[in-house]
């Protein structure tokens, strides 16, 4: 056990040697991985931001439902209807617009109070005004279904299509970014391979005579797995620091633009949960670039043949 | 503790490097490998080291077959030896003292552990003082020296050494071959492959002549 924990020191002493060895070198491989993660992050980042914005800043009020009843609907069954929303978990808050109340607007609003007064009786149903409190299409379709099968509810009016517009594009910029994201990850693999690879060619000779003398595959593999890995690390860290300054940047100059219909509008910062999964897809793939460079290489460097 | 038997080695495109060697080396005895060049000295040290798998015939080192090694249990049989190079192969990028730690290292020695036995094989081989120079700082005889230093600091049973004087003018060479008599008086197996008479005469070794990858009679 002791022996183990100072191998792995040993190993991770000698992949931190090896950067401070080449520091330009290192730097730069850092910066193009991090330019290349920095742009599959930035993209999820910001369409978080434009998902969050719309739903939540748009518009206060939210996505609204209006439920009509039976035109023959008792006072019985409207208080009825009133209980089953005030149990439904969706629903935020909801007002009743009484068939009489209606009726006054109508005559107040549309300046048809002579035709109003010259019905027989009034044509409006009772009807109330629903707030969802979830604002994603598939609840808001779900909720509409039910109450509609409520009784002498006759119809449950929703505007969604706007959400399901809105969804539909972040769902197209998601799978983009995840696309851009396989990409780049193999841009990182692909780039630690060649590192890890280069560095076993300059190496050459340490590994030859290590092999000699007892070493084994995995003492070889040991650093090199290391460096693999604290350049995945470094470079996340370099493309969160490249998306938090472009957020950054991106929310001055819109403070400074301010312009009326989105002052409001700001985009979040990374939160820590895609942070860690940033730090820790680039920690796995700069491990899995060097465990493939070294199985390969090492094998390869099998004891001098003379 | 070392047996051969019936041993060859063919190499691709037909040449025989050895053919039908039989031996057995004793725990603590001392051998010479000779024969002119290309007679198969080196091929029979590399046999030895699993550095190559015999044609056939068998190899049994401390009771381990080494043609039938598997390929994971090489690293640790060659944790028996301490091998001697005629080139040094020193890695020239790290001091004397980093050169000489690193079998120990490799076997998983703590740091402090590592100090105390590396400045014992330096002591030594005499080249304590130049613990921490670099291997380009150093003369031929003390390059030589402290490969030799690399090679015993685990304190291994069996010491392979090929062609250890064969760059050394004859003052260096006799140190080195008294260094080879104390390791061996302290009962470790040496097994060196050379052409030295001069050495072999200080040393007065079994010897094993091979001709033509053969044991000569």
């Amino acid at each position: 056990m002791k022996a183990w924990v100072t191998q792995h020191v040993r190993g991770l002493r000698a992949a931190l040697a090896r950067f401070a060895g080449t520091p330009f070198g290192s730097l730069f491989n850092i910066l193009v991985i991090g330019f290349a993660l920095a742009l599959p992050f930035g993209f999820y980042i910001a369409l978080d931001g434009l998902q969050t914005f719309a739903l939540h800043g748009l518009d206060s009020s939210g996505p609204q439902l209006s439920v009509f009843m039976a035109l023959d609907a008792s006072r019985d069954d409207v208080t009825k209807i009133e209980q089953h929303l005030r149990q439904q978990q969706h629903v935020d808050k909801f007002h009743l617009v009484p068939r009489d109340q209606a009726l006054q607007e109508l005559k107040r609003s549309s300046g048809l109070a002579d035709v109003v007064d010259s019905l027989p009786q009034n044509p409006l149903p009772d009807a109330f005004v629903v707030s969802a409190n979830d604002r994603s299409p598939a609840v808001l379709e779900a909720l509409r279904d039910e109450i509609q099968a409520w009784p002498h509810v006759a119809h449950v009016q929703l505007d969604s299509a706007w959400a399901q517009r809105l969804d539909a594009l972040l769902r197209i910029g998601r799978f983009a970014a995840a696309l851009l994201a396989i990409l780049f990850a193999i841009v990182l693999a692909a780039v630690t391979f060649n590192t890890i690879r280069l560095q076993i060619l300059t190496q050459r000779d340490e590994i030859t005579v290590a092999k000699l003398i007892g070493a084994t595959d995995a003492f070889m593999r040991r650093p090199l797995l290391y460096f693999g890995t604290l350049l995945g690390l470094a470079s996340g860290a370099a493309a969160w620091l490249l998306v938090t300054g472009g957020i950054l940047l991106f929310n001055r100059e819109l403070g400074s633009m301010t312009p009326v219909a989105i002052t409001s509008f700001r985009l979040g910062y990374p939160g820590s949960g895609p942070s860690m999964a940033l730090f820790a897809m680039a920690a796995t793939l700069g491990w899995l670039g060097a465990w493939l460079a070294a199985s390969r290489n090492i094998a390869l460097l099998e004891a001098e043949p003379k | 503790m070392i047996s051969f038997s019936h041993v060859s080695k063919h190499y691709l495109g037909g040449r025989e490097a050895l053919k039908d060697v039989s031996f057995v080396l004793d725990a603590g005895e001392m051998a010479f490998v000779t024969g002119h060049s290309g007679a198969g000295k080196t091929t029979l040290l590399k046999l030895l080291a699993a550095i190559e798998r015999p044609t056939a015939g068998s190899i049994i080192v401390n009771g381990q077959n080494i043609g039938a090694l598997k390929l994971r249990a090489v690293p640790f049989l060659r944790r028996n030896f301490g091998l001697v190079f005629q080139d040094h192969k020193l890695l020239f990028d790290r001091t004397a003292f980093d050169n000489v730690a690193l079998p120990l290292e490799i076997a998983g020695y703590s740091g402090n552990d590592i100090a105390k036995r590396v400045r014992a094989a330096l002591d030594k081989v005499g080249l304590l003082q130049q613990e921490r120079a670099m291997p380009v700082a150093l003369s031929g005889g003390e390059q030589q020296r402290l490969c030799i230093a690399r090679a015993i600091v685990h304190r291994p049973a069996i010491l392979l050494a090929d062609e250890p004087t064969g760059n050394l003018d004859a003052d260096y060479a006799a140190s080195i071959g008294e260094l080879f008599r104390s390791f061996n008086q302290v009962g470790v197996t040496v097994v060196i492959a050379t052409h030295d008479q001069t050495l072999r005469a200080q040393l007065n070794p079994r010897v094993i002549a091979l001709k033509q990858g053969g044991i000569a009679s």
